[in-house]
């Protein structure tokens, strides 16, 4: 059952941080990039099983 | 789009730096050279085979003397955050000689929380123990298995087999899994591997080394199980009136469930006991949080705190340093075994080479680090 779960959180993970970079595509103001860009970061951590 | 790739870039040079730090903290090797005591090194998979081959599959140092008498496991690691116990652990595994009885020592009794820290607590990746030969460097660790290692907690942990609830993230603290559950989590299988260890090797006395903040009422002390009451009275006593500093005992709830000294004793025939040094880094109330504040134990936020009653043990301007905190570990670890010895001649255990309180700070704890440049690499365990 955790390895389940373990496998939905990285699938729910990975999810977030496409929608992150599509939103980070889709902006005009520099201010709102460099926010996608900061809140990305610990998802591609997680991803890579970094932290 | 030339604004867009640098802020990716500038993006991608933060994760870079920050996935580098978290990995060399992980994968940093800790070097033991084991000592003339150490006749052979196993590990906790040895004992409980799913453990094997996992993060967990700590090296249990086997220190043997020439004549048999009981056996005593120091575990250090159990909390890696609180260091001084894995560094007493470290003097015991590289310097320690069994001229009676036996000794076994785990350095790294949950390996995977020696490998993160505290998540947003801003703590130090490491830290540097000063030695004649330029220094031994160790990871800081956490209280808790790491999220990579075991994952997810689950929204209740009832601990196994008594079924008391106890905080979620608990599931992951090898203070609160023991006995622990052959078909568990990571750290509950390797409190049961622990406990197995103990059962067959016929542990007398299992001693778990800690550090607690000064606002926690359990410090500067011995928990003692019942089984192991006496004795640690005994200890306390002689350690106040020979050793140079002053030390408790506390009786191990019979009512809080999962930590070692209740269900070691409770589960096998061994005398559990913990011990606690201080250790200002823990507190709530400290400041900066650096490799500085763990080494030397001072944090002016902390000293306000003491003066205003807020906790259990003292403090000063000179704080707690690392050398201090060990070397109560020490001592309070001998007088433990002198007295056992004293009482229980077919069951002693006598060891020489391990320095006390006052020769620890006098000296300083890197002067019981051995340099691992001056073995031979298959000589070399690593934790």
């Amino acid at each position: 059952m955790n390895t389940i779960v373990t496998i939905l959180y990285y699938l729910l993970t990975a999810y977030v941080a496409v929608l992150l970079v599509w939103n980070f595509l889709k902006r005009k103001s520099w201010q709102e990039e460099a926010l996608y860009v900061i809140v990305l970061i610990p998802f591609l951590l997680r991803l890579l099983r970094l932290k | 789009m030339i604004r867009k790739t640098a802020i990716a870039a500038l993006g991608a040079a933060l994760a870079i730096a920050a996935g580098l730090s978290f990995y060399r903290s992980r994968h940093l090797a800790e070097p033991v050279v084991p000592g003339p005591g150490v006749s052979r090194v196993v590990t906790l998979g040895d004992y409980f085979a799913p453990v094997k081959g996992t993060v967990n599959d700590a090296h249990v140092y086997v220190l043997e003397g020439k004549v048999s008498g009981g056996t005593v496991l120091l575990l250090g690691g159990t909390h890696p955050e609180e260091p001084a116990g894995r560094l007493t652990a470290w003097i015991f595994a590289e310097n320690a000689i069994l001229d009676r009885g036996r000794i076994l020592v785990v350095l790294s009794a949950n390996r995977s929380a020696s490998r993160v820290t505290r998540l947003g607590g801003a703590y130090p990746p490491d830290f540097t123990i000063p030695t004649a030969w330029g220094g031994q460097k160790f990871r800081m660790g956490d209280r808790w298995s790491d999220p990579l290692d075991q994952w997810p907690d689950p929204e209740v942990y009832l601990h196994y087999p008594t079924r008391q609830e106890l905080a979620y993230v608990d599931i992951r603290n090898l203070n609160r899994t023991f006995p622990g559950r052959p078909n568990g989590t990571l750290t509950e299988r390797t409190c049961y591997a622990i406990t197995e260890l103990i059962r067959r090797e016929k542990v007398d006395i299992a001693i778990d080394l800690h550090e607690a903040e000064l606002q926690y009422p359990v410090i500067s002390t011995i928990v003692a199980h019942e089984k192991g009451a006496d004795l640690a009275a005994a200890a306390s006593m002689f350690i106040s009136s020979l050793e140079g500093f002053a030390i408790g005992v506390e009786n191990s709830p019979k009512a809080l469930r999962g930590l070692s000294h209740r269900e070691i004793g409770d589960a096998t025939d061994a005398i559990s006991l913990l011990l606690e040094a201080p250790e200002p880094f823990l507190d709530a109330t400290r400041g900066r949080t650096d490799r500085k504040l763990l080494l030397t134990g001072q944090d002016e936020f902390v000293v306000r705190a003491g003066k205003r009653g807020l906790l259990f043990e003292k403090i000063d301007e000179k704080g707690w340093p690392i050398d201090v905190r060990v070397g109560r570990h020490t001592s309070t670890i001998l007088q433990i075994l002198e007295i056992w010895s004293g009482d229980h001649p077919e069951r002693a255990v006598a060891v020489s080479g391990v320095p006390r309180y006052t020769e620890v700070i006098e000296k300083g704890t890197g002067a019981f680090l051995r340099d691992p440049k001056t073995v031979p690499p298959g000589k070399l365990y690593y934790e």
